[in-house]
């Protein structure tokens, strides 16, 4: 018990002041890093919770490719941290305000928040679920009642596939490239070429 | 469950109104912004499975890790379009970005 | 239908001629009015024949006003008042239609049509004015003579001077008819109706009843008559609202003989004559009206005399001779001053068409500096001319000597207020008429010619179509007054009831019995002026050049008309200009155009200024502005639907 909440305020914490780092730190590469370590422990949280899934799949996915892959854009982009400007002071107050009326308004709703009777019934009505692992229990669900969803998911990965390269590529000048169908649509003409030539004259 | 729901949620909260603040107090640069809104459905995905829990419904997680999968596309793009940016315009400072000015 | 002849039959010739005003040349315009002035002028004398010997008529037209109490009708009312003025009115006007061909076209006038068709549509509207059955009836036709007086001066549009002279006399006129309505609404508040039936029925009843105006109380009729009074001093251009008539000169001169001397200025001399029956029971205002009338009768006088332009002399001899007309009628004499109205349209007329026969001859010529010797190129107009000046002065046998001594007789007899005032100004004023009509006479006829040689080889007398109506009013002149004399008789009998005097007011027995020199005087100032102006123009021509450095004060005084007009730009025209600026600029401009459209524009374009700041086009604003909306809308929820 003790130790559980424990573990809750610490990694909550530190999800906490990762956040905080984010969005304020001023080496955009510190930033996604900082980014790397909510994501973490908030993975730790899910496994806290039970969805050890979900968990994994939130580390390899967005640690491992979604911030990767913002790591390379980063760099990538060169940015001279040097001159960016920093207005942030300006908006402050009253966005922090707003802010912080709606983070209020949150948690008193979270806070307010409980079950009908109806649904407490209905909760103690659920049966002990079997000892299956997470994993297969999500398996259960994702390839019977959500199978279409799970198709569906896929394609928009596709799309994000296929825009992702349509928007970057672009036709640079001196990269030689090949072209399937003109190299299978040469003809002899046009590969070979016969000449007379002088024995002991060149070409 | 020892930790309650309600904390849980404070804490999404909390994550969530940080990625907000990301958006509109940064003056830095986009990928901020992308990054903030990463944050964000950090904390629904949090919210989802805090939730899923509690009520011992499994559509939660599912519901997580659809959220997963499109934020996972999103990045790729918004990232895509950052980059074709950069390249024509040769920032990606918030400021300079004011061609929809009316 | 006689008298709807006579009143609607220059109507139906102004309709003719205006709806086809493009397609007739002038002379068919000319003979179509003509046709039909003839026509009405016929049917007046007619009219007014049938009136003497079966007495007076009604014809009622349709009806108009009926609102409570307030009742007018278009009814044409024919008495004997109504008949001379048509008989006048119409055979004048008829006269003039005919000459105006001559002078339209020797002044080489493209819009003859358009001429006969407002002189005919002038003649409907002044017959339509003196044969009203209501004083509404009549402000109709008081209206409609100024509008056509407004359209024949400023005939010549092209001109700045007569568009200026045709506003000025308008104005002049609205200001008195401002006062006429007030009148009219007086006359409704007392009588309880503006019908004349009604009206001098019960004149004598109302002789005590009070108004009380701002405050202070005043006698009705006294109110009524009053207000009338000033109505008729704007139309008849009597002392104070006078201006307009000489400036009327800008307008043709047919214009200048009908309008300006025979029948529209002579309308508030009619329309006092007919009113007899309220203004003999407000004593006060008829003292008024003979105070303004003796003063009218000098002050032009004066002013005539050293006038260099032909027609301005004889337009202010017309404002002096309507002094008279209402001296008469301010003694109560409104016979006399009727009489004095018809020979003055006569010979008045004769004068100012003779007048364009001069004009017509040399050209457009109107200064008299430029005229002289001319009795021998124009024989015809010389002598006509001649017959109008005699008439004018009042010499005996002629017209006017009936018609202006027996008036000047009158105002001697009479007990009334400022009636001696009326003799004097009135006596004076004939010598110095006698003065400026000859002066007029010797100085534009007789001497050596003041133009060119060759100028004067081209002048000719006028042609047949100007010089018979010249001859025919000239008969007119000279024998009308002998003839016109029974209009004059004490008992009133030819009258008929259309003019009303009190029995302790009738002055005509008496003008019969004063004392000789009072009688004489009048006669004598006149040839005294007749031999001056024949020293001073014909026997020692320098002199008058000599005069005027001497006595230059009052010389000046005169030619600037007794700065009249100085005054009026000084009191009325500045101010008002000031005004109208003023308002303009910051009311017009400032307030409403200021908060109307162009305010409204300012505020669109300022609030769209406004508007466009919140599209700055950064990123984290739109954020921002989605945060806010999300926040309030939580908010809402949280504590409106929640509770």
């Amino acid at each position: 018990m003790i130790v559980q909440m424990l573990v809750f305020y610490v990694l909550s914490a530190v999800t906490v002041a990762a956040g905080v780092m984010v969005i304020s730190a001023r080496n955009p590469v510190h930033s996604v890093l900082f980014l790397i370590l909510a994501f973490f422990n908030s993975a730790g949280l899910f496994v806290l919770i039970g969805a050890e899934f979900l968990a994994m799949v939130l580390v390899i996915v967005y640690v491992g490719a979604v911030a990767v892959l913002f790591m390379f854009v980063v760099m990538m982009l060169d940015i001279n941290f040097v001159r960016l400007r920093e207005g942030f002071l300006q908006y402050l107050p009253i966005g922090g305000l707003i802010g912080l009326i709606l983070l209020v308004e949150l948690i008193f709703v979270v806070g307010s928040w409980a079950l009908t009777p109806q649904e407490r019934a209905m909760l103690a009505q659920q049966p002990a679920p079997a000892s299956v692992t997470n994993v297969e229990a999500l398996g259960d669900l994702f390839y019977t009642t959500y199978f279409w969803l799970f198709q569906a998911v896929g394609l928009i990965l596709l799309v994000a596939i296929i825009s992702a390269i349509t928007l970057t590529m672009r036709a640079r000048s001196g990269v030689r490239r090949q072209s399937i169908a003109d190299q299978v649509s040469r003809t002899r003409h046009q590969a070979v070429e016969l000449r007379k030539i002088q024995p002991g004259g060149g070409v | 469950m020892a930790v309650p729901l309600a904390h849980y949620l404070t804490v999404a909260a909390i994550l969530f109104t940080l990625g907000i603040f990301g958006i509109f107090l940064n003056r830095k640069n986009i990928i901020i912004i992308l990054m903030s809104i990463e944050l964000m459905l950090l904390a629904i995905n949090l919210n989802f499975v805090a939730f899923s829990a509690y009520l011992g419904d499994l559509a939660g997680q599912v519901f997580a890790m659809f959220v997963l999968t499109v934020a996972a596309a999103e990045a790729a793009i918004g990232l895509a379009i950052l980059v074709v940016y950069f390249r024509n315009r040769g920032s990606i400072e918030v400021d300079d970005i004011n061609l929809m000015r009316g | 239908m006689l008298h709807v002849a006579t009143v609607f039959a220059p109507a139906v010739g102004a309709l003719i001629v205006g709806f086809f005003v493009r397609l007739l040349t002038g002379r068919q315009a000319h003979l179509i009015t003509c046709a039909f002035m003839g026509l009405s002028a016929v049917c007046g004398i007619a009219s007014f024949l049938t009136i003497v010997y079966q007495g007076p008529e009604k014809v009622l037209l349709f009806e108009w006003i009926a609102v409570g109490s307030f009742e007018s009708e278009w009814m044409l009312r024919v008495d004997a008042l109504t008949g001379v003025m048509f008989f006048v009115v119409s055979f004048v006007s008829f006269l003039i239609h005919v000459y105006s061909l001559g002078y339209m076209e020797g002044a080489h006038d493209p819009h003859i049509p358009r001429f006969m068709c407002y002189l005919s549509m002038f003649t409907f509207f002044m017959l339509m004015l003196v044969s009203s059955d209501s004083i509404v009836q009549l402000f109709f036709g008081w209206e409609g003579v100024g509008l056509a007086s407004y359209l024949l001066i400023g005939f010549w549009y092209t001109r700045p001077s007569a568009n200026a002279a045709a506003i000025k006399a308008f104005i002049v006129n609205r200001v008195a008819d401002f006062a006429f309505m007030l009148g009219i609404a007086a006359t409704f508040l007392v009588f309880d109706s503006v019908q004349f039936d009604v009206i001098f029925a019960n004149a004598a009843e109302h002789q005590a009843a009070q108004i009380t105006v701002f405050g202070t109380t005043f006698q009705a009729l006294d109110v009524v008559a009053f207000l009338l009074f000033i109505g008729a001093m704007g139309k008849s251009a009597q002392l104070g609202l006078h201006t307009w008539l000489p400036d009327a000169m800008e307008g043709p001169t047919p214009v200048s003989a009908l309008i300006h001397a025979a029948t529209m200025v002579t309308a508030g001399v009619f329309l006092v004559a007919r009113m007899s029956p309220v203004f003999e029971y407000a004593p006060d205002v008829l003292a008024f009206v003979a105070f303004i009338g003796g003063s009218t009768a000098f002050f032009a006088a004066t002013i005539a005399v050293v006038q260099t332009d032909i027609k301005r002399v004889v337009a202010y001899s017309t404002c002096s001779q309507l002094g008279y007309m209402f001296a008469a009628c301010g003694v109560s004499a409104y016979s006399a001053g009727i009489f004095h109205l018809a020979t003055h349209a006569f010979f008045k007329s004769l004068l100012f068409l003779s007048c364009g026969s001069v004009i017509t001859a040399l050209h457009e010529e109107q200064d008299m500096r430029n005229m002289g010797g001319l009795w021998r190129k124009l024989p015809i107009t010389y002598a006509v001319m001649c017959i109008g000046a005699l008439a004018l002065a009042g010499i005996p046998f002629f017209a006017g000597y009936y018609s202006k001594d027996f008036i000047l007789e009158a105002t001697w007899a009479s007990q009334a207020g400022f009636a001696h005032w009326a003799y004097w100004g009135g006596t004076l004023g004939a010598g110095l008429t006698a003065l400026y009509i000859f002066r007029l006479i010797f100085f534009a006829f007789h001497g050596k010619f003041r133009g060119t040689d060759e100028q004067f080889a081209k002048i000719h007398e006028s042609p047949l179509v100007m010089t018979i109506p010249l001859l025919v009013l000239a008969v007119g002149a000279a024998f009308g007054g002998m003839i016109g004399q029974v209009l004059i008789e004490p008992d009133m009998a030819i009258w008929d009831g259309s003019i009303f005097v009190l029995a302790q007011n009738n002055v005509l027995e008496a003008a019969h019995h004063i004392p000789a020199l009072a009688q004489l005087l009048p006669l004598i100032l006149a040839f005294a002026g007749i031999a001056i102006a024949f020293v001073m123009y014909i026997l020692r021509p320098e002199w008058p050049a000599l005069l005027v450095p001497k006595v230059r004060p009052i010389y000046t005084f005169l030619v600037h008309k007794w700065y009249f007009d100085e005054l009026y730009d000084f009191l009325f025209v500045r101010p008002a200009m000031w005004i109208g600026y003023r308002l303009w600029q910051r009311g017009d401009l400032g307030v409403i155009d200021g908060y109307g459209p162009n305010g409204f524009a300012a505020v669109s374009v300022d609030i769209a200024r406004r508007a466009m700041r919140l599209q700055t086009g950064y990123l984290y604003h739109y954020a921002f502005a989605m945060l806010i909306g999300v926040a309030l809308l939580v908010t809402w929820y949280l504590f409106v639907i929640q509770g």
